[in-house]
């Protein structure tokens, strides 16, 4: 399936990417080739198949809940690219 | 001969004996790097104050007497995805170029209750998206057979590294063969374990139910050694499997009289390289010679295997880069006007160009009208292709075939096209989308550049794999190193 370059302004947007207008026409070419490959798929009968989401046969794992302590908050902030208050800092959700 | 050439036991005898000091194998690391990394770009952070601390502290131990871990004093190199508390975490990328891991992954303090020394952090593709480093965002890994070629990806550091001397051994992490390629392409060993054997906390996430970490070593032993070293069940890791671990280590009795091996029509048919082909025939005929016995099968979904997995690791790693949005750590853009244009500002200046692609292929397959035709379908490919492995398993111990078709390509031959790249992993992949262990150990040359054996196993059936890679190590002579 190829898609054309308004598909890849909608996944971008949804996958949170601003993309260049040379991003734009390279990305289009290379998804639609990639898509176009994943296609032969569908030569393979899978109506009855179940799908594997995980190879080990894991289900309903659990931890013990357990209190204990939290990270100390200047380990926590140490990354954080701007903060204030023992808080992370971002622009105003609201205006 | 450099310490480097010497085994593991060697090494450790002469420790015993007092004819060498950790500190003396933390500093000839080092100095093998400073002379010859700026040609090879394995290191993406060296950590040359730490080491020499901790090779200090283990020379104290060594006088006094305490009981010594089983990789005593070995000077280690680590992942760039695998955090390590106090030590520059990159991931290959400019997102986290400043990222301070404020925690150990369960591998880091594995290897440090076994007493290895970490030197420093190998360079990457991109949260581990490539198939020959070339998408480090810091700079390409030369592959130290020529340096005009990959060295595989996306553990092309750690390969590299190992195949200069320039560790004694390193960790790398496997998605859909990044230990195993990197390996064959640098002529060293590369184990990727079972799925679950080895705890993936503190694994920066690519695509969660396919990494895998694994050690690259100078030959077999090694290998055993780390794995008895690093596997076990971890419960910070929810897909961790509660197995007993067994001895590698006495795995290795040289002994595979009997053992059936099979051989994949489609690992040496159409694509695979004629020279590739013959090493590995040649590789056969030594196992055969050794009283394994031989034969022909057939994994008939191999060929959809690269576009199942492509669908299903992009499509898991769209939801775990979710995580990289310029609040809490790495990238943030300047003068954003509000939250939302802090996210695409942040992601968009801090991703490269494979993980953007990796992103949007994921976040297509998965959105709606799409789910069904794309993801849920790779699931049910992934089913058959699982299938397949245990079909064979049912009467052979183990599968050989090449690890890629061709060996190591030159630098920048194939980066305008993604689908050839990911063609180079078209034999790794179908392993890691079943979950079951597989080596590559070197069997060979073509034109100048090493060539990979991969031998496949039973799930945690490690033993075995290491057995045969042992047993054909030990009666060929590949175990080469590159002039530098």
């Amino acid at each position: 399936m190829s898609i054309n370059i308004n598909d890849v302004e909608h996944v971008a947007k949804l996958a949170r990417l601003d993309l260049s207008e040379q991003e734009k026409e390279m990305f289009t070419a290379q998804l639609s080739a990639i898509l176009k490959y994943a296609e032969k798929l569908k030569e393979l009968d899978t109506e009855e198949v179940e799908p594997t989401t995980h190879v080990l046969h894991l289900s309903n794992v659990m931890r013990e809940d357990e209190v204990h302590e939290s990270l100390p908050i200047e380990k926590v902030l140490r990354n954080a690219p701007d903060d204030e208050d023992g808080q992370f800092k971002v622009p105003a959700v609201l205006e | 001969m450099t310490l480097f050439d010497l085994s593991l036991n060697e090494i450790h005898n002469r420790l015993h004996a007092k004819d060498l000091a950790v500190t003396d194998l933390v500093a000839q690391a080092f100095k093998t790097i400073c002379e010859q990394d700026d040609k090879i770009q394995a290191y993406l952070t060296l950590n040359e104050e730490g080491a020499t601390e901790s090779a200090k502290a283990l020379d104290e131990k060594l006088v006094s007497g305490e009981a010594r871990g089983l990789l005593f004093g070995l000077p280690v190199g680590v992942k760039d995805n695998i955090v390590t508390e106090g030590l520059r975490t990159t991931c290959g990328s400019q997102f986290l170029k400043n990222y301070d891991p404020i925690y150990n992954a369960t591998v880091a303090d594995k290897l440090r209750q076994a007493d290895a020394v970490t030197i420093g952090k190998l360079n990457m593709d991109e949260f581990a998206m490539g198939g020959s480093n070339e998408n480090s965002s810091f700079a390409p890994v030369r592959n130290p057979w020529n340096l005009d070629y990959v060295p595989g990806g996306s553990s092309g550091g750690s390969a590299a590294a190992v195949a200069a001397g320039e560790a004694y051994f390193t960790l790398g992490s496997d998605t859909g063969g990044s230990i195993r390629q990197p390996a064959s392409y640098c002529g060293v060993v590369g184990l990727k374990p079972t799925y679950g054997l080895v705890s993936r906390f503190g694994l920066v996430a690519f695509a969660s139910s396919l990494d895998q970490i694994g050690p690259l070593t100078k030959n077999v032993e090694d290998s055993a050694y780390v794995l008895q070293a690093i596997a076990g069940y971890d419960a910070k890791d929810s897909t961790s499997a509660k197995v007993d671990i067994p001895d590698y280590v006495s795995a290795l009795s040289g002994e595979i009289k009997g053992l059936k091996i099979a051989v994949p029509s489609e690992y040496i048919g159409e694509g695979v390289d004629a020279e590739v082909k013959q090493s590995i025939m040649d590789a056969l005929a030594v196992l055969e010679g050794l009283g394994a016995e031989w034969e022909e099968v057939s994994l008939p979904h191999t060929e959809y295997a690269v576009a199942t997995y492509y669908l299903l690791a992009s499509s898991e790693a769209s939801s775990n880069l979710a995580r990289f949005d310029g609040v809490r750590y790495g990238v943030r853009a300047e003068n954003p006007g509000n939250l939302l244009e802090l996210y695409h500002q942040s992601r968009s200046e801090g991703f490269g160009d494979e993980v953007k692609r990796r992103i949007m292929l994921g976040t297509y397959a998965l959105s709606s009208g799409y789910y069904d035709a794309y993801y849920l379908k790779a699931q049910k490919v992934r089913t058959l292709i699982k299938r397949d492995f245990d079909n064979v398993f049912e009467k052979y111990d183990v599968i050989i075939g090449p690890t890629a078709p061709t060996t190591a390509f030159k630098l920048g031959s194939q980066l305008d096209d993604p689908l050839t790249m990911y063609l180079n992993d078209i034999l790794t992949i179908p392993v890691s989308l079943a979950g079951v262990p597989a080596i590559s150990v070197p069997c060979g040359f073509a034109s100048g550049l090493p060539v990979g054996m991969q031998i496949i196993g039973k799930a945690f059936d490690e033993q075995t794999v290491l057995r045969v890679a042992h047993a054909f190590e030990q009666n060929t002579n590949h175990q080469q190193r590159p002039q530098l």
